[in-house]
């Protein structure tokens, strides 16, 4: 051991060395809210892999932050018949090891998608399954053709990173993903990326390493086709809490850290950093049992189910002052809502009026629906999934004992609350959701068509609320091409769908970010965190 | 000493089984984690693939026989969340907490031991007097706001030490460890301490209480009379005495801070097995959790082994197999 030890330590000294000089260069140092489970790009759709993921990995068109389509690898991209699209790919475009992205990428990639062993309910193998062909006339021509008109199809590519058809061994590609798409060795799994082993991409990092729990480090992709981004490392660790990530960016740990808790922003403004706020397409909303004659968290005096009543659900949603939840429970860093995603966006009611606060004419429609003297409902919400989820719902179940309905809350951990939810146990329900599509029809597919198993719409409709005329615009609007069209149709649904209240909005989550003095970093709609949205400040 | 170890080592399997029915079972009634891992726009189709894939389609029953047939294999299942070996996830944490655990124990050993005979020795003095007075901070303090104020205090307000993470690793033996240069000591020397400081209060009580009682014992007496030297009585009479004890305790402390070092690694975000732990419990991370306990259950069965033997070589009358009869 004596002798050990010396070298040890000299070893310690040069990598110490090593560390100090490598942190003078340009390195940014994030403070992530959660981590991600995995590099794999088509492991988990969520929003820690799919940010870190977007700094190694790109799709074929990809989202700015106010969730707009812009071409990536794409270049140009348009609907040549109903039921064709074609994409131009970048003939620029290289991967990290220096080969060109080429048709073949694209056919892999979706090939893997659907042959992914490993993944774990990765939204982008929905998209694929739509694909009903692909044919690539050149090396920069992708003809992607489905069954009937996908219109929405760009945007949901924009979810959806290519990673290069050279980590296995095939022969010439071609769609055929029962049959194996002319692949020839094994497909990748999640470990061959997570050990950075399949990790070739076209985006403006590379992966140097990356140790689960403990941390992960990009550096700049030096063959990177775009722009070259600001920093030449970026360090990320997971710090779940939120005090001991402000005290990591307080303490110079970090340079930039994700979701400060909002009560914090004055302190972070009085200790010389700044921050970031950002509204997003998150929605945050109470899902109403609207579907069923009997309803567990509710208690009648009519014993029915009051919910079912389209005046009831409207009386609720008049009874809630969001403005005040705005300020007092979410310190101002949210949005009033007024629909389902934000104004501005693809499909959202142009110039819609905000939801009014009005608990006199709450109660007179709860009287006319029959109601006068209210009914007993427990809300039900979780308590560590969303920001300020159990304070919100608290706030909501008073203003709703103001007009009557003696509202008590059920607050739970997430691991216990989701699980239940999806077995109905539930009669009013907290929901989150942020539309990364960009458009209106996300929501409405998810949370307010009628459920369907075979059209995979409806998934998340857990209180079942069921409009047939609402689900034929809304479908009619899915198999629509013309944009002008599409929108109105959306539109018109989403107005159908505030007229009958089964899921009752609040607000819109903003996302947050804190730095130190000297960054400039802009937010982004769908809350991810980017090392290339911060920039050096003038 | 064999037989003891082979009969020790049966009653641990015996152990190990009984926690891993109790386990399961509790996991289970928790709830399905399907709904946390999958996002609502995975299709039907997907969902049940992976629900199939998982295994969370059959009865409880044949998911536990399934589990122990392959933990009978040494295998204890894939995390559902992260794709890989739930007991590689967990040994790839090992290291960090191994080695937070070890400067927490060493400190509590060095410091507790030798604060404790002072303040038995001095146990009338202000010395003494202050020692133990001080010890009852350290105990009383809850452990997490604890933490907050040393990064309060060291990280923010002074700036002296990292507020959070895992310095710079060497591979030592294949093991990455920290504590071979100076900015990993920066940032273990926080933690640590916030993990020794109650085990540190703890052993010292222990050891001024039994050296106070030593003192007066008649063996003591005798040897004083005797004329053997203060520090021989301290170190070959009543030292070895009042060891076995807070041998027990060290022991003891030792497994628990392995298996719930927790709270701090979460104060600290230190990547240990702890915050796996919690990472994992949130997530339903069922495999995972699992594997834990029953790794937990294990090392907990080793250290009682090891504290028997220590007994034996500490006291020589402590024997290891009962007389048969």
């Amino acid at each position: 051991m004596s002798t050990v030890y010396p070298t040890i330590k000299k070893i310690a000294v040069v990598v110490a060395c090593a560390f100090a000089g490598i942190a003078q260069a340009q390195t940014l140092k994030i403070g992530l809210a959660s981590e991600p489970t995995a590099v794999d790009p088509h492991y988990h759709q969520t929003t820690p892999n799919e940010a870190l993921v977007s700094h190694i990995f790109q799709p074929l068109l990809a989202m700015s932050p106010d969730m707009t389509l812009m071409p990536a690898l794409a270049k140009s991209w348009e609907a040549t018949e109903e039921t064709v699209w074609t994409f131009k790919l970048d003939e620029n475009a290289r991967f990290s090891n220096g080969e060109p992205f080429t048709a073949q990428d694209v056919i892999f990639s979706f090939c893997r998608i659907l042959n992914n062993e490993t993944g774990i309910g990765s939204g982008a193998v929905n998209t694929v399954r739509r694909i009903a062909a692909i044919e690539a006339p050149d090396e920069r021509t992708v003809l992607l053709k489905t069954t009937v008109p996908q219109p929405v199809l760009p945007n949901e590519l924009a979810r959806i990173p290519m990673i290069w058809s050279g980590i296995v061994k095939h022969d010439k590609l071609t769609f055929t993903p029962k049959e194996g798409c002319g692949v020839t060795s094994p497909w990748p799994v999640v470990n061959d990326f997570n050990s950075g082993k399949a990790v070739v991409g076209t985006g403006p990092y590379t992966l140097r390493s990356y140790v689960k729990g403990s941390g992960i480090v990009l550096e700049r992709n030096d063959k990177y086709w775009g722009e070259a981004p600001a920093w030449s490392e970026v360090h990320m660790r997971a710090v779940p809490s939120a005090g001991p990530r402000l005290t990591g960016l307080l303490a110079g740990d970090f340079d930039l850290i994700e979701n400060p808790a909002a009560r914090d922003l004055k302190r972070i403004k009085e200790s010389g950093f700044e921050y970031t706020v950002k509204p997003s397409v998150r929605v945050m909303f109470f899902q109403l049992d609207a579907g069923r004659e009997q309803s567990p968290m509710v208690k009648s005096p009519k014993g029915d189910n009051p919910l079912q009543n389209a005046k009831v659900r409207q009386a609720m949603s008049l009874a809630i002052d969001r403005k005040t939840i705005v300020a007092r429970i979410m310190d101002g860093v949210a949005e009033p809502a007024n629909q389902y995603i934000p104004q501005g966006m693809f499909g959202a009611i142009e110039g819609a009026p905000a939801l009014e606060y009005n608990p006199k004419k709450a109660k007179e429609l709860l009287a006319e629906a029959g109601y006068p003297d209210g009914f007993e409902l427990t809300l039900s919400a979780t308590n560590d999934r969303y920001i300020n989820d159990a304070q919100l719902t608290q706030a909501v179940a008073q203003y709703l004992s103001r007009i009557g309905i003696k509202t008590t809350v059920d607050t739970m951990t997430r691991s216990v609350y989701f699980p239940k939810r999806a077995k109905r146990e539930m009669s009013a329900a907290l929901g989150g959701w942020g539309s990364e599509t960009g458009e209106a029809g996300n929501f409405l597919q998810y949370w307010t068509t009628t459920y369907n198993k075979e059209l995979g719409v409806g998934s998340s409709n857990y209180g079942r609320y069921s409009n047939p005329e609402l689900d034929k615009v809304y479908l009619q609007a899915m198999r629509t091409l013309d944009d002008g069209k599409r929108s109105e149709l959306l539109q018109q649904a989403v107005k159908m769908a505030l007229a009958d209240m089964p899921n009752i909005p609040l607000h819109f989550e903003s996302g947050v970010w804190a730095y130190r003095k000297g960054i400039a970093y802009e937010g982004r709609a769908d809350q991810r965190t980017l090392a290339t949205g911060a920039t050096l400040a003038k | 000493m064999a037989l003891f170890i082979v009969r020790r080592l049966l009653q641990s399997l015996l152990v190990l089984l009984a926690v891993s029915v109790v386990v399961f079972c509790a996991v289970y009634a928790v709830g399905d984690p399907i709904e946390l891992l999958v996002s609502p726009d995975v299709a039907q189709a997907e969902r049940d693939a992976l629900i199939a894939r998982l295994g969370l389609d059959l009865p409880l029953w044949k998911q536990y026989g399934v589990f122990l047939w392959r933990a009978l294999h040494g295998d204890l299942g894939n995390s559902f969340v992260h794709g890989i070996p739930a007991v590689q996830l967990i040994l790839q944490r090992f290291p960090a907490t191994l080695e937070l655990v070890f400067v927490a124990i060493t400190l509590t050993c060095v410091l507790g031991i030798s604060l404790g005979l002072v303040a038995g020795l001095y146990r009338d003095r202000w010395l003494g007097r202050g020692i133990m007075a001080g010890s009852i901070f350290g105990f009383s303090v809850p452990n997490f706001w604890q933490g907050m104020v040393f990064i309060l205090l060291f990280a923010v307000w002074l700036g002296w030490l990292p507020a959070s993470g895992r310095g710079p690793t060497i591979d030592v033996l294949g093991v990455p460890l920290s504590v071979f240069s100076a900015e990993g000591w920066s940032h273990i020397a926080m933690p640590a301490v916030n993990l020794a400081i109650a085990n540190i209060a703890l052993v010292l009580r222990m050891t001024a209480s039994g050296v106070s009682e030593a003192q007066s014992q008649d063996y003591v007496r005798f040897a004083r009379a005797k004329g053997i030297k203060p520090g021989r009585i301290v170190r070959r009479h009543i030292l070895r005495n009042i060891l076995i004890p807070v041998v027990t305790v060290i022991g003891m402390e030792f497994g628990s801070l392995i298996a719930y070092s927790t709270i701090t690694e979460t104060v600290f975000s230190w990547p240990g097995m702890g915050k796996l732990l919690i990472d994992s419990v949130y997530q339903l991370d069922r495999p995972v959790i699992v594997a834990y306990v029953m790794l937990v259950t294990l090392l907990f069965v080793m250290i009682n082994l090891v504290v028997d033997l220590l007994y034996a070589v500490l006291d020589p009358r402590v024997q290891l197999l009962e007389p048969t009869a």
